[in-house]
């Protein structure tokens, strides 16, 4: 197994910068996701990991060495593409045997392997059919079973369950994270979906315009984003923009936002506070006293939408909709038009420098 | 449901037809009419229109069987399609491998300009610039002695050989552009997927690249294969004594001799051949596919 290093890597497509100074470090065995809008590099990323295509600037080593010569068939990768690629003029088990023929494995061995990774991916009865016969999910698992058959020391995933509904989506989850646990196979998992991003894998990196946002663990990511960007790709959030106070920003209308400790800003500058919707709570006017240090905010509850374990309250405050997200408690709902007033911890807001 | 597919399928015929009629009144006009005057002509003794007095035989069909020549000319033309295809399949896939999948914008404007030329210039002036360039004492001879120290002496003309590149030269176009065609559908991801699977180029060439472009292969093959084995021009300019082919001597019979009747047997006796060829080959090779 190997770990993935690439370094101030860049790629360009004419003017156009797909990949901009991208440094991360892809730890032996992990799973990391990579998010980020449409057209924001990762495609190209992974095709450089690969060997698809070549950056103009920096360095990839797998498994510690520089990669920069080996040949696509020598890296030892399993990718599955966006589009599939399965081999349209073979059956769906010559599709995933081709990694083990063209290595000249024995037959036996051949069809014993394929069987398996044909019933890993519950698919172990199509053998025999040909990818066009396939539902777009089902051709997905042949593209997975396909590209882990051969045992590579990296997995790249192309957004691999993009296709599948929500409860074969689930369970390709957790198989893929069994597989990938026990092989032991540095994975990386290109998806636009940030739940599964965040119940899947262990460091999370976000792109956007060829750059690299920001990366860490899950929780990191989603409880510091560090741009008003990540906090609102991954995840939801409520951001209030004002001037800086150091621990904190001013509003406008002179309102004052105070952030967790350990927010620090040079006093003055522009700055946002971003709060999750879920950490705010929301009350009538005659509700709960204050508790010391809370931010508060007025306003008036313009919608409210019911999604069985939770509702969503939209409420307007000076010109700004405001997402509230409660949990259904059985405690009572409060009515559209209705005042109330938001409460949240300093500890749940994070300062970020504008920019 | 049968039925409703049956339905979908006749409307569709219908509002198919008025697209289709143009191109099947000109085929039935440009080909259907002369080749069933040209069926008719070879059951006849003499042409009707010499002014002379006819009558319906099978002679000229027999006459295939009964002179051992005609029969040899054929194998020999066959020969002659075979290896001409080979050729061209040699030449024309690797161009259009590079065309499709190397090369990309201005340079491949350039290089399709390139191989579409034979077909835009006109034949005989082809073939005749071949005999120029083969000749001893021609362009060829002269630059190869010009570069080799020793002094050797180049005299393509009126050989087999000359036949073979005059006739690659002319049907070459076709092999690439049926292979462009196939080779342009296959989506590069294919080829990365096999790749990353371990595969080298050859690897992924050979079981992935060739069989998907099996079609274009199979489709210039049968383009190139049927006009060589009947062509006569090729072989009479450039291959002098040694270019009598089955093509030449049913040529012979249409300006030469006057034999229309029999030089329209041999030629429904090649057609045959040929279909009997295709019929026979076509599913070997999509099977190889
Ligand atoms: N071969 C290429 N030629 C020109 N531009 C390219 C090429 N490949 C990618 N790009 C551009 O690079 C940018 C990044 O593309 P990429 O495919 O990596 O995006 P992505 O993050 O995978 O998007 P998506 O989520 O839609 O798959 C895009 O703006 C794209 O248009
Ligand atoms: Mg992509």
């Amino acid at each position: 197994m190997a770990g993935v290093q690439v370094s101030n890597l860049s790629r360009s497509f004419g003017a156009h910068k797909a990949l901009d100074d991208v440094s991360i470090d892809f730890a032996d065995g992990g799973f990391y996701a990579l998010l980020g809008p449409s057209g924001s590099g990762k495609t190209t990323l992974l095709r450089q990991i690969a060997g698809f295509d070549f950056p103009d600037f920096g360095r990839i080593a797998i498994g510690g060495e520089s990669v920069e010569r080996v040949p696509i068939e020598k890296r030892r990768i399993g990718m599955v593409f966006q589009n599939y690629a399965l081999f349209p003029n073979m059956s769906v088990a010559d599709n995933v045997a081709f990694g083990l023929s063209v290595r000249g494995e024995p037959k036996a061995v051949i069809a014993a392997e394929v069987q398996r990774a044909l019933d890993l991916v519950q698919l172990g009865k199509l053998g025999s059919r040909r990818p066009h016969q396939l539902s777009g999910g089902q051709r997905q698992r042949v593209a997975l079973a396909r590209a882990i058959v051969t045992k590579p020391r990296v997995l790249l995933l192309d957004e691999p369950l993009g296709a599948l509904d929500k409860a074969l989506r689930v369970d390709m989850q957790i198989e893929l994270k069994r597989i990938q646990r026990e092989i032991g196979i540095t994975t990386i998992f290109v998806t636009h979906d940030q739940e599964e991003a965040l119940t899947m894998s262990d460091r999370i990196g976000i792109l956007r315009d060829g750059r690299l946002v920001q990366e860490g663990p899950p929780e990191e990511i989603y409880d510091r984003p560090k741009s008003e960007f990540a906090a609102t790709f991954l995840g939801d959030a409520n951001i209030f923009r004002g001037d800086s106070t150091g621990n904190g920003i001013r509003l406008q209308d002179g309102t004052a936002i105070a952030a967790g400790a350990g927010a620090k800003l040079a006093a003055g500058a522009k700055a946002s506070c971003a709060v999750r919707p879920e950490r705010i709570r929301i009350a009538t006017d005659t509700g709960t006293p204050n508790a010391p240090n809370a931010n508060v905010l007025r306003g008036q509850v313009s919608k409210r939408i019911f999604a069985g374990n939770n509702s969503t309250y939209f409420v307007e405050r000076a010109g700004q909709t405001l997402k509230v997200i409660v949990q259904n408690t059985g405690a009572e709902r409060l009515a559209e038009g209705q005042d109330v007033v938001l409460r949240w911890s300093p500890e749940s807001t994070v300062l970020i420098a504008a920019g | 449901m049968a039925g409703q597919v049956a339905i979908g399928s006749r409307s569709g015929l219908r509002s198919a037809l008025p697209l289709l009629l143009p191109a099947y009144l000109w085929l039935t006009v440009a080909i259907f009419l002369p080749l069933s005057a040209m069926v008719f002509f070879s059951f006849m003794t003499e042409l009707p229109l010499s002014g002379k007095a006819w009558s319906f035989t099978l002679d000229n069909y027999t006459a295939f069987l009964s002179q051992g020549l005609y029969p040899t000319l054929l194998l020999a033309s066959l020969r002659l399609g075979l290896e001409v295809t080979l050729w061209c399949v040699v030449v024309g896939y690797p161009a259009a491998y590079v065309l499709a999948k190397v090369l990309k914008g201005r340079s491949r404007e350039a290089i399709f300009l390139l191989v579409i030329l034979p077909f835009w210039s006109n034949g005989l002036v082809r073939i005749f610039s071949w005999a120029m360039v083969l000749r001893e004492g021609g362009i060829l001879d002269t630059a190869l002695n010009a570069v080799l120290p020793i002094k050797i002496n180049i005299d393509l003309m009126y050989s087999y050989p000359a036949v073979i590149i005059g006739l690659v030269h002319s049907y070459v176009p076709y092999m690439v552009l049926t292979c462009y065609l196939t080779l342009q559908a296959i989506d590069g991801s294919l080829i990365e997927a096999g790749r990353s699977l371990g595969a080298s180029r050859l690897q992924v060439l050979k079981r992935i690249v060739i069989p998907l472009s099996m079609p274009g292969l199979v489709a210039g093959a049968a383009l190139i294969f049927v006009p060589v084995v009947g062509s006569f021009m090729e072989p009479r300019i450039l291959g002098g004594r040694t270019g009598t082919f089955y093509g030449t001597v049913i040529e012979d019979q249409f300006v030469a001799v006057f034999n229309w009747p029999l030089g329209a047997a041999l030629s429904f006796i090649l057609l045959a051949v040929v279909l009997v060829i295709l019929a026979v080959a076509s599913p070997i090779l999509r099977r190889a596919a």
